[in-house]
């Protein structure tokens, strides 16, 4: 005998046929079917091979909760793997595969690891890989081999390596009332919610809104509950206050009413819809949520629970009511309570014979006696499962009394043919997302569950209000009164709405028997997707673990994708009696998200790649043309090089830079960050940021200026320019541009708010150009109009206005190549036209262009300081700037830049290095008084920048290193071991070249 | 978490810096208390509960809110701009013709 499916009921539609594949074999299935009841219904019973001991496993669930069905999905190129088969709509060209198992999922070589029992018990891979050393196997390295095959056998489906090329979307939602969950009680609240008027969203993560309406033999209003649902759905459907969220899985809770959902927008369908993405990521900003979440029925450990045909009592009812699918024709089940009676009842009518119902407790109820007789299936009272029999399927299973209190089992062992054990052990609500929220469970010893607690949160609203299933209320009736008082206290209603819908049910108790495990002989799963054992709980506890956190990583109880969903409760039972306290002291873990996996892609959405912005200068497209070498320097890209063909990049700056301070060079600086800093009292705030003076810089000059932090550090350098009376320009460094500006703004906001001066960031309305070398003022001379540009006129420091080709520029003699040098700057929309006049007038005097590496060569000659020696860890005095830090005023950092450990003497100092093996030197190299090669040792410095000098033909570095001046003119080594350089320096000034600064004032 | 920018409405917390502890103040630029500078620039509360934070609306009108936010639940207790009770001209200015 096998599953079947039903000549008439469940919701799905048998004029519509669907065609997929499992494991390369064709089924049909209908319109509305899971992979899962597809399968079903054609009698496939063996859906995968358990993690560890690869043991046939079947469906245990009908929903998010299934630990043991997981398939791999194929699309194309793309493989999905471990989606619970319940949670897999088929369509027509659907093709799935089963995991785990080799070389066939019927016919699996790791099988044998069953008999192995004892040796992949709790803790195998802590006790394992600490390998010890037999004979010639070294101990780990023997063990690190075999860990190869181990993973391999161990394990679930493997992901796969092509690119994905399904889209994703990201929204973000503002509602007044999230409801989670769409069963009586969820629907029951977002209509409440909506006829308030209140701006609803309703999500559930399965694709039919109803909850249990789907699978109940209920009547609400006197019609099956299942119409009720459909008739508020369309009601809700219709209305523009409501959005409704199908196939959509609130995943995460967070501050602030924020929660996250991951709809699963075209996975059940062939082909996407043009523009529609397969996943959405919803993040949803809620007034207040309505959890309606409902519960999670829990399997019962006991032996050979896991085999193929065990399932959960609901699961079944699920299958028959929704499905139309039988998953046997004599069926047995195996309670601790009343809801199993229920699902006899229904299978009974959907045509499968009840052979027996076992019943821990011996004293059942008038109405179950009812039931049981109604379901013609034999009652076993006081009674328990203790084996199951069958391959890869359920042949049978032995019963024998049971004692509730002790947990004993006498009498004769009975067997009973069956093909479809179904098991209750009560009920868990489905308290994640209020647990994620911040919210510790209480246990409820009469429901044997731990039930949400109060929301730690009480504003700006309440955080949550919960309703149903989820707050331990298991009733239709319940679900549906507390849904509407849910709905009405989230959209904050005070009307009182209609009478309550009424509900007719089977009776039941709530409350199960507090029995979760029978002890017999055999393998009895806690967690069936990890493969742990009561027995391993209990072998947990023997080695000490008496932590529910520390139990949980040792078993790995719970930490497998289905997150213990089934399995938490179970194995926290089994380890409290173990250690003899009550579960309510052994506590519970705290569940975190995601509560189901969330695919990659979601989160990322349309945020993919180089997510970087660029930042071009206005020239950028000229040196492409040009030949440049473009380089990343921060968001920016600048010129590294501009080479000739044939040219390394080496012979290429070492040309730039020679050239420059031969003729002339020209680089494009508007990278630099630029501030405008006006107002009446600009002067007095600048004396303030900067530590030398600026109110006494006349109008129409610059000055070069140094910043420090509060905590007396070095920040940041750069040219200011005295445009007006109120009116500067300052520059920054290119990195730190944003880093100045916001301390500027911090500055005036928080600390001075009584100056009158404002910033603004005009970094992007300038070009720069930087023109300098010999001939530098004659190629200005050549090409600007409208004023001199002679020494009297423009002076070192100085500023002029004028034009170049018809373009009003201004002009500032300052030099960073140690050249007489001039910054040219335009609006940005004219900074090509303005760049392109000057290489032009440049052309007679042979002017170049160069980039960053001849920019840096020239400064490390010069020994000028950048973010590589401005580290965050230099001082003033570190770098020789101290005679910036002006005495005759307080700036920031003033106060605290002499403490005692920022003037050590042992300080490191920048100085200049020469490498006298004639080899270039590497940055971030060791400086060293011994040189050990062997054991490099003893740092007394590193290089901050290194190049080849064409100005002194020598390989030259700046460095910091302990001493500074003191050792010029002294010999050290530079000790690179990373790179193997090892080498004799020698430690001299940074300013190698032209130290009186003849050429830049000349 | 959201903060409510007094001038831009309630944004999300990914549009602001956090500009440190609003606790501190700042010694007379002149003083040479090392004592109070050390203060100033090292010394943090660590408030299990309320408390008091400056923080830049970075990513919109730029202006530093003082915030009090309470460490435990991110409650904000309220929101004001640091330079007193008034926004800076230019943003007067269009809230006069919002």
């Amino acid at each position: 005998m096998s599953p079947r499916r039903t000549d008439t009921g469940g919701r799905i539609d048998r004029l519509k046929t669907i065609r997929f594949t499992f494991d390369g074999v064709a089924y049909t299935g209908h319109a509305g079917d899971t992979l899962a009841s597809a399968l079903l219904a054609k009698g496939v019973t063996l859906f995968g091979r358990s993690f560890k001991y690869h043991r046939p496993r079947g469906l245990l669930t009908a929903g998010v909760e299934e630990p043991n069905a997981l398939v791999t999905v194929l699309k194309g190129e793309v493989r999905e793997p471990n989606i619970p088969a319940t949670m897999v709509e088929i369509h027509d060209g659907l093709v799935a595969i089963s995991q785990n198992r080799f070389p066939s999922l019927a016919w699996d070589i790791n099988a044998v690891n069953q008999l192995g029992g004892k040796i992949l018990s709790a803790g195998f891979y802590y006790k394992t890989f600490m390998g010890p050393v037999i004979g010639p196997l070294k101990g780990t390295r023997f063990w690190m081999f075999c860990e190869h095959f181990i993973r391999r056998a161990a394990g679930l489906g493997s992901a796969g390596s092509a690119k994905d090329p399904a889209r994703y979307e990201r929204m973000n939602a503002f509602c007044d009332v999230l409801v989670v969950g769409s069963g009586p009680a969820g629907l029951m609240a977002a209509k409440t919610a909506a006829d308030q008027g209140a701006r609803v969203m309703l999500a559930d993560l399965e694709p039919r809104f109803g909850g249990s309406t789907n699978w109940s033999d209920e009547t609400i209003d006197g019609a099956p509950a299942a119409d009720w649902a459909r008739r508020t759905v369309a009601q809700l459907e219709g209305r523009d206050n409501v959005r409704l969220l199908p196939r959509t899985t609130v995943w995460g809770y967070y501050d602030n009413n924020t929660l996250a959902a991951l709809e699963r927008v075209s996975d059940h369908k062939e082909q996407t819809a043009k523009g529609e993405p397969r996943h959405r990521y919803w993040a949803i900003r809620a007034r207040s949520v309505v959890l309606a979440t409902g519960a999670f029925e829990r399997p019962l450990v006991f032996p050979g629970n896991d085999r193929p045909g065990v399932m959960l009592a609901h699961a079944a009812e699920r299958y028959a009511n929704e499905f139309g699918v039988l998953p046997g024709e004599r069926i047995a089940l195996f309670t601790n309570n009343d809801s199993a009676y229920r699902a006899a009842i229904a299978l009974k009518k959907a045509g499968a014979a009840i052979v027996a119902i076992a019943d821990v407790r011996s004293e059942l109820s008038p109405e179950m006696r009812k039931l049981a007789t109604e379901a013609e299936a034999e009652i076993f009272a006081g009674h328990a499962v203790i084996a199951t029999e069958g391959g890869k399927a359920l042949s049978g299973i032995k019963v024998q009394r049971f004692d509730m209190v002790t947990g004993a089992l006498s009498g004769d062992e009975r067997s009973i043919h069956t093909d479809c054990l179904l098991m209750s052990g009560g009920w868990s609500p489905t308290i994640h997302l209020a647990s994620q929220a911040g919210a510790k469970a209480e246990w409820s010893a009469a429901r044997q569950a731990f039930l949400p607690p109060k929301p730690t949160q009480q504003w700006p609203t309440q955080q949550w209000i919960g309703a149903g299933a989820f707050t331990g209320s298991f009733s239709t009736a319940e679900a549906i009164a507390e849904g509407r008082a849910a709905g009405l206290a989230a959209a904050g209603g005070t009307s009182t709405p209609a009478a309550l819908p009424t509900v007719e049910a089977a009776p039941g108790d709530p409350d199960p028997a507090p029995v979760f495990e029978i002890r017999a002989k055999g393998k009895s799963f806690v967690d069936f997707q990890h493969d742990v054992t009561a027995e391993d709980v209990r072998l947990a506890h023997r080695e000490g673990f008496v932590s529910v956190e520390h139990l949980k990583r040792y078993t790995t109880l719970g930490m497998a994708t289905d997150q213990g969903k089934s399995s938490n409760i179970p194995g926290l039972a089994i380890m409290a009696e173990a250690l003899g306290k009550p579960i309510p002291e052994v506590g519970t873990t705290r569940f975190r998200p995601p509560f189901a996996p969330v695919s990659i892609g979601s989160l990322a959405a349309e945020r993919f790649g180089d997510l970087k912005p660029e930042r071009l200068t206005p020239m950028h497209d000229w040196h492409l043309a040009n030949g440049a070498n473009m380089y990343s320097a921060g968001l920016w890209y600048r010129p590294m090089i501009y080479g000739l063909s044939g040219e390394t990049i080496e012979q290429a700056y070492v040309r730039e830079a020679r050239a420059t301070r031969e003729s002339a060079g020209i680089v494009d600086v508007s990278t630099l960050g630029k501030i405008a800093v006006q107002g009446p009292d600009a002067a007095a705030f600048l004396d303030r940021v900067y530590t030398n003076m600026f109110s006494t810089l006349a109008v129409g000059k610059a000055r070069y200026g140094l910043m420090l932090r509060e905590d007396g550090l070095a920040f940041d350098d750069g040219t200011t320019w005295r445009l007006g009376d109120q009116d500067f320009l300052m520059t920054t460094t290119t990195a730190n541009a944003g880093k100045v500006m916001q301390h500027l703004e911090y500055f005036l906001d928080v600390i001075w708010p009584e100056l009158k001066v404002h910033v603004t960031s005009v970094t992007d309305e300038w070009a720069g150009a930087a023109i300098g070398g010999p001939k530098a003022r004659q190629i200005l001379a050549a090409c600007v109009t409208g004023t001199a540009v002679d020494n009297a006129t423009l002076p070192f420091m100085g500023i002029v206005r004028g034009e170049i080709a018809g373009v009003a520029v201004m002009i500032c003699r300052l030099s960073f190549s140690g050249e007489m040098a001039f910054e040219v700057y335009s609006g940005a929309g004219h900074g090509t036209h303005v760049w392109e006049a000057l290489v032009e007038a440049g052309k007679p005097f042979g002017l170049v262009t160069y980039g960053l590496e001849a920019l840096g060569t020239m400064r490390i000659e010069k020994g000028h300081v950048t973010g590589a020696e401005i580290d965050g860890r230099t001082t003033a005095r570190d770098l020789h700037l101290d005679w910036m830090l002006s005495k005759k005023k307080p700036f920031i950092g003033s106060a605290t830049m002499d403490r005692e450990g920022l003037i050590a003497s042992d300080r490191l100092e920048l100085v200049g290095l020469i490498a006298l093996d004639n080899r270039p030197l590497n940055g971030g190299a060791h400086i060293v008084e011994e040189l050990d090669e062997a054991n490099p040792h003893g740092s007394i410095g590193h290089i901050t920048a290194c190049c080849y000098s064409p100005a002194l033909g020598k390989h030259i570095a700046l460095a910091l290193v302990e001493g500074g001046k003191s050792r010029h003119g002294t010999r050290a080594h530079v000790s690179d071991p990373l790179r193997n350089r090892f080498g004799p320096v020698e430690i001299v000034s940074n300013h190698f070249y032209d130290p009186e600064g003849t050429r830049m004032h000349g | 978490m959201l903060i409510t920018c007094p001038y831009c409405g309630p944004r999300d917390v990914i549009e602001f810096t956090y500009q440190g502890d609003g606790n501190r103040e700042r010694p007379d630029p002149a003083s040479q208390n090392f004592e109070a500078w050390n203060a100033y620039v090292y010394d943090r509360l660590n408030p299990a509960g309320d408390h008091n934070e400056i923080w830049q609306h970075s990513g919109g009108c730029r202006a530093h809110l003082r915030v009090v936010r309470n460490t435990l639940t991110h409650e904000i207790s309220s929101v004001a701009f640091v330079r007193g009770d008034h926004a800076p001209a230019t943003r007067r200015k269009a809230e006069d013709k919002a």
